[in-house]
This record gives C-alpha cells, sequence and structure tokens, in this order.
C-alpha cells in the first residue's frame, strides 16, 4: 500500500481525480436515466423504426419479382 | 413535405465485402497452421518466415484488422447511409479509407514474417506503417463525421452512436500506445519503459478488443438483427443506457490483463472492479439482441442468417460473462498464461465477430447482387459447422488451461514441486491441442463454404450499383428537447461527448502511472543491457520469443519455487518495450540467467537448443531456429539504439554511442566465442546467436547481484 499513498501524495490534488470522474459519471447516467424512462414513446417509436424505414421484405418483392417476370 | 431523392453508391460496400471475406479466409488459414506447427514443432521447416513465433502476429492481426477490421467498415458504408438518408460524404475518401487499409494489411502480411515487429501484442506493427493507420483512420473518421454532418434526419440511430464511439477511442488508444522513437526506418523504442509500457499496453490491448472487436459489432447488431428479423430493437432505451454505460465502462478494465504483476495494486483493483461492473452493460446489450427476436423464432428455425445472429450474440454473453470471471484475481491466479485465455478469446472472435460477419454477409450479398442465396442450405451447413467448430476449439483449451496450471501449482507432501519439469505440464495437455487444431479444421472448413457460397450468388446475380431513395430535408431541431435528444442532433459535440467518458477511465489509470516516477521503487543493482545484451534483446523481439515466454514471475510461492524472486516494477525501468508476454508455452524466463537457480542453462546449452530444441528434449514444442547461427547481427544501426535510449533516460555514459558501444560489444561477444569453443562449438562473434546468448544469460541477474540480494535474502 505504500506505493499508493506514495502516488497519491506526489500528484496535486489527486485524490479528488477517481472522485470526481466518478461523480460525473455516475450524475451524467442518472440523468440519462430519467431522460430514457420519461422520454415520449412517439420519439422512442420512431427511433426504433429507424433501421426498418423503407425496409422492402426483399424475399417476398424479389419472389413477387420472379412471378411478374412469369407473367 | 417536399421528398429530395438521392441514390446510395453500392461499390465501397461491394468491395469491403470481398475484402472480409478473402481476409477473413487468410487470418483463419495462418491461425490454423500456428495450431498445427504447436503440435508439430518441426513443421516450420526450419524456413524463418514461417515459424510459429512470427506467424502468431500475422494471424492476430489477420483475424482483427483484416477480417474484423473490413467487416466494421462494410457494415458502416452499407448502414450509414441508409440510417442517415444521404450518400457517404466523399467517394474518394471511401476509396482512399478501402485502399489504404488493404494496403496496410498487405504491410503486415509482408513485415511479421520477416521479423519486423514493436512486440506489442496486436499493436505490432512498426512506426511507418503506424502513421499510414492513423492516416487511413483519420480519413475514415472524416467520411463518418462529415455524412453526419449531411445528414437528412433529426436523430441519429443508437448503431451509428457506437460507429462514433469506436472511431474516436481507437484514434486515441492507438496513438497513445504507439508513441515511439525511431532509431531507423525499420525499428523504433517506446517511450515508455516497463511497467509503464506495460500499462499502456494492456489499456489498449484490452480496449482494443472493447473498441474494435465489440462496439462497433454492437451497432452493426443494432441495425442488421432488426434488418434480418425484419422487426425493431426490442428496447430502444436500454439501447442508451447500454450504449453510454459500456464506453465509460469498458475503458477502465485494462489493468485485468496485469493482475500479480509488479503493477501497482490500486491499478489492479480498479482493473478488476471495472471488469465486474462490465457484465450489466453487456448483458444488456445482448439481451436487447437476443429478445429483438420475440416472436420471430419460427424464422431462427428455417434462417441461417438469424441462427448465426443468435448464435453469435450469445457468445458475446458468454464471453462477456467469462472475462469478468477470468478477471477476479482468484480465477486468474490459474488461468492467466494458460490456453484457458486463448480459448476466451475464441469464444469472441469466432463466435461474436465470426458469426455475426457471416450472417451480415449471407444477408446482404443477395440484396447486393439482387438475387437469392446460392444455398441455403450449405449456408446451414457451415452454421452448423462454424458452431461445432468453434465449441471444439475452446472446450479443449479450457482444460488444457486448468490442467496446466493445477501442474504449475502442484506440491508433493514434502513441499516439492509435484512437476518440477515445465516441459511434462506441455505434453500432459497435447491431446488438446490436437482437438483445437479440430475445431480450427471444421471452422476453416465453414469459412470455404462460405466463400464459395458468397462467390457463386454474386455470379448468379447482377450487381446493382446505385440504389434510389427520397427523404425529406432535415427538420430543424424542435426548442424544448431533452439535451441527450438535441446531443443526438448535433454529431460533433456527440463525438466529443463520447471522448470525454473514454478519457476518464483512461486517465485516472494512467496519469498517476507515468507522470510519477515514485511508482516505480528503484533497485540499486539494475543496471542498463549492454550493447550486446540490447542486440540479443531486439533479436529476442524480432523473433517474437515473448509469444511463448513471459518474464513475469507472479508473487506465488510455486512461481517462486519454480523460477525464482518474483518480478518487480523496478527491475523494469530499461525495458523497452516491456516483455511480460501474456502466454506461458515455454517456461518463464524472467530469471534464465542466474547462475544459482535451477532453471540456469550454460551458453553451450542455449546453442544447441536454438539450432535444435528436440535433440536436447524430444517432447520439446519449441520450433528451432537454426538462422540465428548462421545471420550476422545487424550493428548499422548501434549508434542510433544508444542515442535514442540515452534521450529517454536509460544511463549510458556521455558519449557511450560513438564507439564504445562497439568496442563493449565485441569483448562481450568474444567472451561467449571463447566459452562456446570451450564447450567444443566454433562460431563467429558477429552471428546473431551470441547476441541472444548474451541476453538470455542477462535475465534476472541483477536483481540477484550485490546488494539486491542480500536484500532478498533479509527478506
Amino acid at each position: 500500500m505504500k506505493i499508493v499513498i506514495h502516488t497519491l501524495e506526489q500528484i496535486n490534488g489527486v485524490e479528488i481525480y477517481p472522485i470526481i470522474s466518478l461523480i460525473i459519471f455516475f450524475v451524467f447516467f442518472i440523468i440519462i436515466g430519467i431522460q430514457v424512462f420519461t422520454a415520449d414513446k412517439e420519439y422512442i417509436d420512431e427511433m426504433k423504426n429507424m433501421p426498418l424505414d423503407g425496409n422492402d421484405d426483399f424475399e417476398e418483392n424479389f419472389d413477387n419479382q420472379l412471378n411478374n417476370k412469369n407473367l | 413535405m417536399e421528398l429530395q431523392k438521392f441514390t446510395y453508391d453500392n461499390k465501397l460496400t461491394k468491395m469491403f465485402l470481398f475484402a472480409t471475406v478473402l481476409w477473413g479466409f487468410i487470418a483463419m488459414l495462418v491461425g490454423l497452421t500456428i495450431a498445427f506447427e504447436l503440435i508439430f514443432p518441426r513443421m516450420s521447416g526450419e524456413i524463418e518466415w514461417l515459424v510459429f513465433s512470427r506467424l502468431r502476429p500475422l494471424h492476430t492481426n489477420g483475424a482483427i484488422f483484416a477480417f474484423v477490421g473490413n467487416g466494421i467498415f462494410l457494415a458502416i458504408y452499407y448502414s450509414t447511409p441508409r440510417l442517415l438518408k444521404t450518400p457517404m460524404y466523399s467517394k474518394t475518401l471511401g476509396l482512399i479509407n478501402f485502399w489504404g487499409w488493404q494496403l496496410i494489411i498487405v504491410l503486415a502480411v509482408i513485415t511479421y514474417p520477416l521479423g519486423l515487429t514493436q512486440s506489442k501484442e496486436y499493436a505490432e506493427l512498426i512506426w511507418p506503417i503506424d502513421v499510414l493507420v492513423v492516416i487511413i483512420w483519420v480519413v475514415f473518421g472524416l467520411n463518418l463525421l462529415m455524412t453526419l454532418v449531411k445528414r437528412r434526419i433529426k436523430h441519429i440511430y443508437v448503431a451509428i452512436w457506437f460507429y462514433i464511439a469506436t472511431w474516436v477511442t481507437i484514434a486515441v488508444l492507438y496513438i497513445v500506445n504507439n508513441l515511439q522513437i525511431p532509431t531507423s526506418f525499420l525499428h523504433s523504442y517506446p517511450v515508455y519503459a516497463g511497467i509503464q509500457d506495460a500499462l499502456v499496453q494492456w489499456w489498449y490491448g484490452h480496449n482494443a478488443v472493447a473498441f474494435f472487436l465489440t462496439t462497433p459489432y454492437l451497432g452493426l447488431m443494432y441495425y442488421f438483427v432488426p434488418k434480418a428479423s425484419n422487426r425493431p430493437i426490442y428496447s430502444y432505451k436500454l439501447s442508451i443506457i447500454h450504449f453510454w454505460a459500456l464506453i465509460f465502462i469498458y475503458i477502465w478494465a485494462g489493468p485485468h490483463h496485469l493482475l500479480y504483476s509488479s503493477l501497482p495494486d490500486w491499478a489492479q483493483a480498479l482493473g478488476v472492479a471495472f471488469s465486474i461492473m462490465l457484465i450489466a452493460p453487456s448483458w444488456g446489450g445482448m439481451i436487447n439482441g437476443l429478445l429483438t427476436l420475440r416472436g420471430a423464432w419460427d424464422k431462427v428455425r428455417e434462417d441461417p442468417v438469424l441462427k448465426m445472429f443468435v448464435v453469435g450474440v450469445t457468445a458475446y454473453g458468454m464471453s462477456t460473462f467469462e472475462g469478468p470471471m477470468l478477471s477476479l484475481k482468484t480465477v486468474n491466479a490459474l488461468s492467466h498464461f494458460t490456453d484457458w485465455t486463448i480459448g476466451h478469446v475464441h469464444i469472441g472472435t469466432l463466435g461474436w465477430n465470426g458469426m455475426l460477419t457471416f450472417g451480415m454477409i449471407y444477408w446482404l450479398t443477395p440484396r447486393l447482387f439482387n438475387t437469392k442465396l446460392w444455398s441455403k442450405q450449405l449456408a446451414n451447413v457451415h452454421f452448423w459447422i462454424a458452431t461445432t467448430g468453434m465449441l471444439f476449439f475452446s472446450i479443449p483449451l479450457y482444460f488444457a488451461g486448468f490442467t496446466q496450471a493445477l501442474m504449475w501449482k502442484q506440491f508433493t507432501p514434502e513441499g516439492y514441486l509435484a512437476y518440477p519439469n515445465f516441459l511434462e505440464t506441455v505434453t500432459q495437455i497435447l491431446p488438446m491441442y490436437y482437438l483445437r487444431a479440430f475445431g480450427g479444421t471444421l471452422y476453416l472448413i465453414g469459412a470455404i463454404l462460405f466463400l464459395i457460397n458468397v462467390k457463386k450468388t454474386a455470379s448468379a446475380g447482377k450487381f446493382v450499383r446505385y440504389e434510389e431513395d427520397a427523404a425529406p430535408a432535415r427538420p430543424p431541431a424542435k426548442p424544448r428537447e431533452g439535451w441527450h435528444r438535441k446531443l443526438e442532433g448535433r454529431p460533433l459535440q456527440f463525438t466529443v461527448a463520447s471522448l470525454i467518458v473514454i478519457l476518464i477511465g483512461g486517465m485516472v489509470e494512467i496519469i498517476p502511472m507515468y507522470l510519477v516516477k515514485s511508482n516505480v521503487p528503484t533497485i540499486a543493482s539494475i543496471k542498463p543491457y549492454s550493447p550486446l545484451e540490447l542486440e540479443g534483446r531486439d533479436i529476442y523481439i524480432s523473433e517474437g520469443c515473448y509469444l511463448c515466454h513471459s518474464q513475469m514471475v507472479r508473487p506465488f510461492r510455486s512461481e517462486v519455487e519454480r523460477y525464482g524472486e518474483y518480478t518487480k516494477a523496478g527491475e523494469t525501468v530499461y525495458d523497452r518495450p516491456f516483455q511480460f508476454g501474456s502466454k506461458r508455452t515455454g517456461p518463464d524466463l524472467a530469471r534464465e540467467g542466474v547462475k544459482s537457480l535451477p532453471n540456469y542453462k550454460p551458453n553451450s546449452w542455449h546453442y544447441n537448443h536454438m539450432l535444435d530444441p528436440q535433440k536436447l528434449n524430444a517432447e520439446s514444442i519449441m520450433p528451432p531456429y537454426p538462422w540465428l547461427i548462421e545471420k550476422d547481427m545487424d550493428l548499422s544501426n548501434l549508434s542510433s539504439k544508444i542515442r535514442v535510449l540515452t534521450s529517454l533516460g536509460t544511463p549510458y555514459p556521455e558519449g557511450y554511442a560513438d564507439g564504445q558501444a562497439l568496442k563493449d560489444l565485441e569483448a562481450q561477444a568474444a567472451e561467449i566465442v571463447a566459452d562456446l569453443k570451450s564447450a567444443g562449438i566454433d562460431v563467429e562473434p558477429n552471428k546473431q546467436i551470441i547476441a541472444l546468448i548474451a541476453y538470455l544469460q542477462r535475465l534476472g541477474v541483477d536483481l540477484y547481484s550485490g546488494n539486491s540480494q542480500s536484500q532478498l535474502s533479509e527478506k
């Protein structure tokens, strides 16, 4: 443990580093948590469906194309 | 609202797709080759370019940067424009990205077998190639960020957040870990030494797994799993929390690669704590991926793409549970340096990265070529053969790891090591190496079926280069939006936020370690390497000895008994780069030169051992290195090396580089030559083997000499 104490003594105000970083993250995380759980459903649904936007069901379309050609 | 028309260009997607398939095959082929070399050590046929220790970086880098790297670009170049409703910003930047990346891979394929390496795992590329990597990475980042700026939608989908975090973090990690001072065009020394170098390397090494093998593939998962199953992600809310928690926590976990090493306890403790915390976001991601398929399990039964995604995401869950378990100190005491680690990482690469890549490409190829998959049945066969291959690969290695670790630690009732001969513990686990090679063979066969299927599908259809789409212009931000939604609408600020989040962990660990000299207590008897030993050390690095031999005795009775005093931080102050290693396929070498210890071998033994290991130990799996005896040392660079080391703080006498270094080198070489002669071996003093012997005979000597000897005995 000597090495730990020694290290901490060497940096000006180092003891505050991990505390600050944890606080930053904790606060950040809590705020995100609140934002996420209070987010309106419309927005979440919009985001959720983004990859599917304009998603053609390829297999079906492909079969249709083939069928059309056959006709 | 008026719709704006635009087109997606699939050319780069196609190029990255073929590159992924091809490099994947090559990386796996090299992997299988080295798996066989461990069983048949003479398989390299005494050809230096084919020896295990030079091919192993080619395999790891090939799998990570060539196979997965191209897979990342493939996913990003396909999904980003479609998610942002705009073409990629610049075709030219895209082409530079593609060809630059392939050039880097080709240079790696050339330099590693030639023995040109920095010896930092997954960062072995020499400095000129590092510079090229940074340039290409910046080109890629510019293309990605500018596409974000040009987008037509307001908010950015979560997959893209993962791409942004990947870009920004890899840039930071790669640059910090590769800070080197060149001694020539092909060689350099890191600015960090010993234990500090080790911390920076494993901060990088662990986060290369996190931000190259994991985050971009999570982005891929968040896009392609919904696409392939045609249903939205299970919980978008969970994905937001998943993202921030994952990128924040991951960056702290690096020190778990250095447990029981001479790294300060506080850093080790941080590494363990954050590794355990990582289970939460990782499993959040896995659950989100798997539950997306709820109500679609009937499709999973039939669709090889979804099958592969399910196994891939499950493998992610398994390996992100196993990782934190391995970082518990008690478990790590057993697992570290054994094949357990190799088994663990292959669940990740073969399962998570491999299966997700295969699934994505089986889904994409028919779409890019407007046809159906050539053979769904063959893809199903590939699925089964790959899954079985992965299990045959990893499970035997778990057994091998347990077995060998327990044998290393076993004492007789009288208090002696039960297996004092390291080789005994190797021959015991050889059957597991056979099974691993079998598993690897299965997986490679699967990759060949994959290659055929993709090729046949591509030639059956016609490449669809351009795809039309239309979307309204980007709507302006609403005044009363929450701050996170605002952040999602501002890609540059978002990138900076990600950067800050990942820097917190990195800074807390690294700044105290390398700014404060007192973190590495000095040991008076530790002296810089002599010029000949330095040459030998560079040969040791160049041949990749560190891939099978550690130089890190952990503070366990079983290790101190077997190897000697445990490794102290202060011993490593002149080690640029550090040589702790991460795997013991052969014994630890940290105390190799100490005459009073049982492992000590005379010069003649080392000479004969390099020439023909099996002649000395019939069951040894070390490959022969006969070229060390034939090849001359390259001393053209010696004074430049000494100068660079002096500038970094190694206390060589003033003006040592100009002449005296060479004289000292020749004098020491002459001593070794004379000693070998007395053992009946005739060798010229300028051969590489002389330098290597000098280095091996130096290992551990300082710690056991003079003052430290008495300090040790007092303890």
